[in-house]
């Protein structure tokens, strides 16, 4: 009995933490902007890719490929960083205040990075990098015209066709000349395995159970990244930035706290934690395009479960909803219970994975009711102005 | 007339001459969908119009809560699903009485011996009909009135009616006895003694789409016009300014969320009835979205977008995914993006503004510079569209 | 019931310590025009707020015709005949200055009667007449966003006689007006005070000579600091220490 409590506990945290994990870079962006951002989940698929590749980059190098999980830490953060940028600066940052297209074009850009996962290719590469060298280039030359916003339309009609129809005859070309190296796509619709190194492999046993050492170090790599983005925030001036433009942006701007720099910084900051958390996710099971999509709703919820504004609300909603999934889903209530049948029954029910998804939303949807502004909402005359 | 005048804005026959002219229009594209058409295309290609047009009720809906009341809905596959299943559950139960056994076939196949009680009403049509309309209508009344009344609203609303997709959608896949899981409700037989399948029975839907859509447009029409209408709007624009007005913005929400989902619920069934198959498949977060979208490319807060948006994707993504499936997403995925940032008033909008400068240029009847002071002026704006041309 | 339209007794509000409003005692007599005056941060905001229900007393309660508000939703006390106009005009910018005013106008406002009813006459020549009234008639049909701020502003006032409210609270009703529509907004709101209860909230003093025709109410730091005609308010030394003083020495330098 104790040992299944325990086992309840620690499970649960563990389900938290990935969850904490996934929700932490999204409340960050969700308090400071009031964005959703539903490629959060296609962030932390790109992190789980990335996690996959530098495992493969360093299979060669023997005892010391068992250590390539921090480089990977690391480049799956850069890397969910940077397109965490690229989409900030080139769609997120036109829609302040319409946070429900924000919501639309968020979710255009999923989709674009799952079918790219999925046909990612020697040739789509070339493609991209031409398209960009020539459009961006050619309208960097135009600009520099100084009947530039005359000529603007005219300029993007010709380059935007032209660009396009030289890489993608490139492209072609390259394909035909390379054949299936360049045309085969990196990792296909499949999904991918991403072995975890061996000294994470087995776990630490106590009683008759084990605690798999792969879920102890992501709950270690979330208290880490826990405690890295409360010290960020609250101990370094950029944090201090965030924080003031996350109160009230009007009054920082005439501060001259440059905040489009601030959003660009959180966002980017937001979406690395994103690869972090998919970094972390690929070592729980294999890692393919749609994996974002198992993550989204959940951390949602956590963010409406634990209001904007507050660290700690994200850290208990979280948590909250991990332990309480988990403690229904493996039907641990309906054990409790046994002594009066009609509530087991009520408990076993619900005691498959999907089905207490169910019953915890019900949970949160009731919870609302009582605390329509999450466990921690933001005070003062500022809210619903 | 004078008086009139004074009070209506513009006079009663006007009016009424504008609205007849609607109707005329309205009555001649039905006319033509559903007598010239049919002649025009394969019995394939016209199923596949019937569902589009089944889908267009939805965009109406989605229209309705989203263009004009602002409340970004990402629900609606759950409305349209649980329309299409009431429906479906009817056909289910349309066994020969001389078969082995009186349960849909696949219940047998999981062990039930009883037919579970909620499916005992959908035997009778009549309460088949009501139900495709009132689940998904009090299902969203109730989620509606349990979010609106706390006064939450904005992308809070949006990801809670997503989560209750995803709540529905792994409840129904978990439900083989039930609901046959995954696989859903498919192989029907007959409704009304008539064979589902063969191509007269489908045509009667195809016309039955066609009479629903018109009433649908009537009927949001009819919610959008008058006072109701500008209420709606006046929420979207700004919510607690109407509180101080004296109205409570929750029951007009939930009223409007309700005929949303009910108007999904229709399009569920006849999509159903059309494709064969509901499953809790369409209950898949994304093609809740995917409907936001038909409603964004065609112009929101204009019901004509709504329906010629539902089309144009719908028409779109069956082209491009048969020949290229590859590319889909990512078209849908820019289509999302360019939509919001260089369309945001979609197809229709497009032609009010830009569209109609661009016709007149066309025509070399190009706008005479001025003032940019009298550009603004609002009276000089409105004598040029009414009297300018 | 007595002649006292509003009541307000040791009212307190505090946003997480802060007291926005402190042990505030008020009372409005039945077709009284009060202005509130007081520097930024006084709680006069805050005051206008507590009475039309958006933020609720910390302690202390509010009587509307003798009734305690604490319970009432915002539309309820709007229903009840409490109007109140925005500091920022804040019309309806899609809809016409008709449909806004048509809106504003309408007796019942449940969903239904709302849905079903079409406009009685009455209520729309209601609507032309204020039109009329507010200088809008020959703008009646264009989008409000198409209007000027002095035209969204009279819009709002319009609107809120449109409701026919028995108290209207007006928040800066001439913040950002040229001197000539100032005046008028002036008449308009003397000559509303004849039929309605009225409470202005303004910082401007040439406009507050205008209309304070009753008494004026000086609000500093959440309190009522002292109440009387305009010209004794204006040379209680306690007011011009906090308030006018200041301003005058600010002009003087």
């Amino acid at each position: 009995m104790a040992i299944s409590i325990l086992d309840g506990i620690f499970n649960g945290l563990s389900v938290g933490s990935v969850l904490l994990l996934a929700a932490l870079g999204l409340a960050i962006v969700f308090g400071l902007m009031g964005v959703i951002n539903m490629a959060h989940g296609e962030l932390m698929m790109l992190g789980a890719y990335t996690t996959f590749v530098v495992q493969n980059i360093f299979k060669p190098l023997g005892a010391f490929s068992q250590l390539y999980i921090f480089f990977a830490l690391i480049a799956a953060f850069v890397v969910a960083a940077l397109m965490g940028l690229v989409l900030e600066r080139g769609v997120i940052r036109y829609l302040y205040g319409r946070p429900l297209e924000t919501l639309l074009a968020t979710w255009g850009v999923s989709l674009i990075l799952q079918q790219f996962v999925r046909s990612v290719s020697w040739v789509l590469v070339v493609n991209l990098a031409l398209f960009c060298l020539l459009y961006f280039g050619g309208l960097w030359l135009v600009r520099k015209r100084p009947d530039f916003e005359q000529i603007r339309k005219l300029a993007i009609a010709v380059l935007l066709p032209l660009s396009v129809g030289i890489a993608l005859t490139v492209g072609s070309l390259l394909g035909k000349s390379f054949g299936l190296t360049a045309t085969k796509p990196w990792f296909g619709a499949q999904n991918v395995d991403v072995t975890a190194p061996k000294w994470l492999q087995g776990g630490l046993p106590i009683g008759g159970y084990q605690l798999p050492y792969t879920r102890m170090f992501i709950m270690l790599l979330t208290v880490l990244c826990v405690l890295g983005i409360y010290f960020f925030l609250n101990k370094t001036p950029w944090g201090l930035r965030i924080r003031s433009v996350t109160q009230n942006r009007n009054m920082s701007a005439c501060l001259g706290i440059p905040t489009a720099k601030v959003d660009a910084l959180t966002f980017a900051l937001g979406s690395g934690l994103a690869g972090v958390a998919g970094c972390a996710v690929s070592l729980l099971g294999s890692v393919g395009p749609n994996t974002g999509q198992n993550y989204i709703v959940n951390t949602f919820m956590v963010v409406v479960v634990g209001g904007v504004g507050k660290l700690v609300g994200t850290i208990v909603g979280a948590m909250a909803i991990g332990i309480t999934d988990y403690v229904i889903g493996t039907g641990m209530l309906s054990t409790l219970f046994t002594a009066i049948q009609p509530v087991s029954n009520f408990f076993a029910f619900f005691a498959t994975t999907s089905m207490a998804k169910v019953l915890v939303f019900v949970l949160i949807v009731v919870f609302l009711q009582f605390r329509p502004a999450g466990l921690f909402p933001q005070k003062g005359r500022t809210v619903d102005a | 007339m004078a008086a009139n005048l004074a009070l209506g804005g513009q006079t009663a026959e006007t009016k009424r001459r504008s609205l007849l002219l609607e109707a005329g229009i309205v009555i001649a594209i039905a006319l033509f969908l559903i007598v010239i058409l049919p002649l025009l295309l394969s019995d394939f290609r016209l199923n596949l119009m019937g569902r589009f047009l089944a889908l267009a009720i939805v965009a109406l809906g989605i229209d309705l809560i989203w263009g004009f009341t602002g409340l970004l809905s990402l629900g609606h596959g759950v409305f349209f699903t649980l329309g299409g299943y009431a429906l479906a559950m009817h056909l289910k139960l349309q066994i020969p009485a001389d078969a082995s056994s009186q349960l849909p076939e696949f219940m047998s196949l999981y062990g039930v011996t009883e037919l579970p009680w909620f499916w005992q009403p959908f035997y009778s049509f009549p309460f088949t009909a009501v139900a495709v309309l009132m689940i998904p209508a009090l299902l969203a009344g109730f989620l509606g009135y349990v979010i609106f009344r706390n006064r939450i609203r904005g992308v809070y609303f949006s990801i809670l009616t997503q989560a209750a997709t995803i709540i529905f959608f792994n409840f129904f896949n978990g439900q083989q006895k039930l609901f046959n899981g995954t696989n859903g409700l498919t192989d029907f037989q007959t409704l009304f003694g008539a064979k589902v399948n063969s191509p007269g029975t489908q045509y009667v839907y195809y016309v039955l789409t066609i009479i629903f859509l018109v009433a649908a447009y009537a009927l949001c029409r009819w919610i959008t016009s008058g006072r109701f209408g500008h209420l709606l709007v006046a929420i979207r624009d700004d919510e607690s300014r109407t509180r101080f007005t004296g109205y409570n913005p929750t029951g007009f929400k939930v009223l409007v969320f309700a005929i949303s989902g009910a108007l999904a619920g229709l399009a569920g069934a006849m999509f159903t009835l059309q494709t064969g198959i509901i499953s809790p498949n369409s209950m898949n977060i994304a093609f809740s979205i995917e409907m936001v979208i038909w409603v964004a490319v065609g112009g929101r807060a204009t019901l004509v977008g709504a329906i010629l948006g539902a089309l144009t994707v719908n028409f779109a993504k069956s082209t491009l995914s048969e020949k290229f499936p590859d590319i889909w997403l990512f078209f849908q995925g820019g289509l999302f993006l360019v939509v919001v940032l260089f369309l945001p008033s979609g197809i229709i909008g497009w032609l009010r503004t830009e569209g109609r400068n661009l016709w007149r240029s066309v025509r070399g009847r190009n706008q005479v510079a001025t003032y940019p002071s009298l550009e603004e002026d609002a009276e000089v704006e409105y004598e040029r569209q009414n009297i300018g041309d | 019931m007595s002649d006292k339209i509003l009541e307000i007794e040791h009212l307190t509000v505090s946003f997480g310590g802060f007291r926005a409003l402190n042990d505030l005692n008020f009372t409005l007599n039945q077709g009284e025009l009060r202005v509130i005056i007081g520097p930024n941060g006084a709680g006069k905001t805050t005051f206008l707020d507590i009475i039309t229900g958006k933020t609720k007393p910390t302690a202390g309660t509010v009587k509307f015709k003798g009734k305690n508000l604490r319970p009432y939703a915002e539309h309820q006390i709007a229903r009840m005949g409490v109007g109140r106009k925005f500091q920022t005009p804040r019309v309806y910018l899609n809809l016409t200055p008709r449909q806004n005013l048509a809106l504003a106008c309408n007796r019942n406002k449940n969903v239904f009667p709302t849905l079903l009813q079409k406009p009685p006459t009455p209520e729309r020549r209601t609507v032309a007449s204020l039109l009329e009234t507010i200088g809008l008639s020959p703008k009646a049909d264009l989008p409000a966003n198409l209007l000027s701020h002095g035209e969204k502003q009279w819009l709002e006032i319009g609107m809120l006689v449109a409701q026919s409210p028995d108290l209207l609270l007006v928040d800066e009703p001439v913040a950002g007006l040229t001197d000539e529509e100032t005046e008028r907004t002036g008449e308009l709101l003397v000559a509303l005070s004849e039929s309605h209860s009225i409470i202005v909230i303004e910082h401007d003093m040439e406009f507050v000579r205008q209309i304070a025709t009753d008494q004026v109410t000086v609000l500093h730091q959440g309190s009522v600091l002292c109440e009387g005609a305009f010209e004794s308010v204006q040379s209680d030394p306690r007011v011009i220490e906090v308030y006018l003083g200041q301003e005058e020495t600010e002009h003087a330098a």
